[in-house]
């Protein structure tokens, strides 16, 4: 009954629109669209139209097919070794700095003393700009003075950590997972504190082991908020860009594709089109997992 | 079901359920307490590393390393970042950027997930996805036409002295909100569904307009999640690097973050001077999330726990 009524409400009030209000709503909605248009989708699909062009930023925009994708995977030597340490971020922290932070997260939420300390301590990294913890990063890693090397008191060959090419790119993933590890821990602590604790209950009951009880009961109930870290590390990792950035500058073991997109417009060759083809690479990868997600969000606007 | 089983859970669970862990976990506690006292430390340790080395002079580190005891302490790091490369000066670019950045953020993505939670419109699904989607994209898929519209966009000199929307605040500010305006869509429609509609509907039985149900009725029952929203804004908006390292080309327009860069030297870099910038940059977030923590993780797990 009462839910018939606020349909029928809903809808009187819907074709009561005022002039005053349609001008309201045409306003305040049409300015938040235009503006996610002009500095969101617009580019986007620019994006797209210019990686099919030889654009230097000033000439002409000649129209040149997909040449640049044949240049960036067959003649663009940084183009793998990019993708790869993308990928490379994405495993590690899916698969080491996730579960670590759910880890933290379950200990946390067994209610041990200093619970609070522990949870604001390992938080705190996740507020910090990505531009420090890659600066950071150099005073822990440096070769000569760094705390690591003072540490392991290598004095006599000391590893260049951020130097060497096959290690740095490991040390860099240290200092994301630092971050990343605290973001997801919050995230599985506010799912944790929101399981219904009968049902824990009922699963020890039933003779369920505490690990059992986890993974079987307490983790799929989790599922929002697994599907949200997935999400949330899949964007991180292709966002991935300040860190390798204020270390060196994205080079020697660092290569990103985000560093190789920003060398091509702003560095000295400005090559619009070519960079814009390594963008739409991102985009193509990320749009795979925006529109997975946003079909999981769908289903459960379906279900409210 | 869970209604039945709401009005019980108050009583029954804060008292046994404590008790019963803590007998069941007692042998392996002091594990658990050595396990996560170890983590923290670990967590704590650059930070602490980065404080200590901020406060040394650069000869003694570059002697005998950032990790031996110190023989000066002193703040001249502080003095020379503030004085001689003008942090101020970087703090009020931040502030320029991120004041109205957060206002006008909040306050168009407020409007439009009230009318997608409350104005059943069609298409509302539609325009909530558009938004959403538009926030999880890479930056770098839409900096190089940004940067290339922004070269072209004329800006009279009293809106930016280099006479086009590239190198100045109007482009960083821009970009900040129609990129973030997607997560506070999502968040705030959220939160607003969780609302009751009761109020809402005696608002219009007495003849309010759209607006006044938006800024007089339901905006003022949204502050918590505003307020999270704010914060969580605020600390990301302040930590951006990169929009302002494109958009800006005249050093003196850079905000705080963006600026650490420049402490570095060309052939030298004094990682010390590096280390109290980096303290100096991180102080105000850090100030920020011990204050305001729960507003903090509110608007983390607000975007992520619907409601």
């Amino acid at each position: 009954m009462s839910f018939l009524s606020t349909r029928r409400t809903g809808r009187r009030a819907a074709r009561r629109f005022t002039g005053r209000d349609l001008a309201v709503i045409g306003v305040l909605l049409g300015i938040p669209v235009l503006l996610d248009v002009a500095v969101v989708w617009g580019p986007t699909l620019a994006s797209v139209v210019l990686s099919f062009t030889g654009w230097d930023g000033i000439g002409d925009i000649k129209w040149v097919g997909t040449q640049n994708y044949e240049n960036l995977f067959t003649n663009y030597p940084q183009f793998w070794p990019a993708a790869r340490h993308n990928l490379l971020w994405l495993a590690f922290l899916g698969l080491v700095a996730a579960p670590f932070g759910l880890l933290l997260a379950v200990l946390i939420d067994r209610g041990v003393r200093f619970s609070r300390f522990y949870q604001s301590t390992l938080y705190m990294p996740v507020v910090l700009s990505l531009a420090v913890v890659g600066f950071i990063a150099q005073l822990v890693f440096s070769r000569d003075q760094g705390a690591l090397n003072a540490v392991l008191g290598d004095t006599d060959s000391p590893t260049d950590w951020l130097g060497d090419p096959d290690l740095n790119i490991w040390m860099v993933l240290l200092a994301a997972a630092w971050r990343h590890t605290g973001y997801v821990m919050i995230l599985y602590l506010a799912g944790l504190k929101a399981v219904d604790p009968s049902l824990k209950e009922a699963a020890a009951i039933d003779g369920a082991g505490e690990a059992q009880t986890f993974f079987r009961v307490v983790l799929p109930t989790l599922r929002p908020v697994n599907v949200i870290v997935g999400v949330i590390t899949v964007i991180e990792s292709l966002r991935a860009f300040d860190i390798v950035y204020a270390v060196n500058h994205g080079r020697n073991g660092l290569e990103l594709l985000s560093v190789l997109v920003t060398d091509n417009i702003i560095g000295e060759a400005s090559r619009i089109g070519f960079g814009s083809a390594i963008a739409v690479v991102l985009l193509v990868v990320s749009l795979g997992f925006v529109a997975t997600y946003l079909v999981q969000e769908l289903r459960g606007e379906k279900n409210r | 079901m869970t209604v039945q089983a709401a009005p019980a859970r108050p009583v029954a669970p804060p008292a046994p359920p404590v008790p019963a862990a803590r007998r069941r976990i007692r042998p392996g506690r002091i594990g658990v307490h050595a396990f996560l006292m170890a983590v923290s430390l670990a967590f704590l340790a650059p930070l602490l590393l980065a404080v200590y080395a901020s406060l040394r002079p650069y000869d003694e580190t570059s002697e005998h390393g950032y990790f031996s005891l110190p023989r000066h302490l002193s703040l001249d790091y502080y003095r020379q970042a503030f004085s001689d490369s003008g942090m101020t000066k970087y703090f009020v670019n931040t502030m320029i950027i991120a004041v109205p950045g957060v206002l006008v953020t909040l306050f168009l993505a407020s409007f439009v997930a009230f009318a997608l939670a409350r104005l059943r419109m069609r298409g509302g699904l539609v325009l909530l996805m558009f938004f959403t989607a538009g926030n999880l994209l890479p930056q770098q898929v839409i900096v190089t036409p940004l940067y290339v519209v922004f070269n072209r966009i004329p800006l009279p000199y009293w809106m930016s002295d280099s006479m086009t929307m590239y190198d100045s605040y109007w482009a960083v500010v821009v970009v900040q909100i129609g990129f973030q305006l997607g997560f506070c869509v999502f968040v705030l429609a959220n939160f607003m569904r969780t609302l009751p509609q009761e109020i809402l509907e005696a608002a219009i039985v007495d003849g309010a307009g759209v607006w006044t149900q938006y800024w007089r009725i339901t905006l003022p029952l949204c502050r918590p999640a505003l307020a999270a929203l704010g914060t969580l804004q605020f600390t990301w908006m302040y930590n951006d690097f990169l929009w302002a390292l494109v958009f800006i080309s005249d050093g003196d327009k850079l905000p705080i973050t963006s600026a650490l860069n420049n402490l570095r030297g060309q052939f030298f870099t004094d990682y010390n001077l590096l280390a109290a910038g980096s303290v100096i940059v991180a102080l105000p977030t850090l100030v920020v999330f011990l204050l305001l923590q729960r507003h903090f993780i509110a608007g983390l797990t607000l975007g992520a726990s619907k409601g």
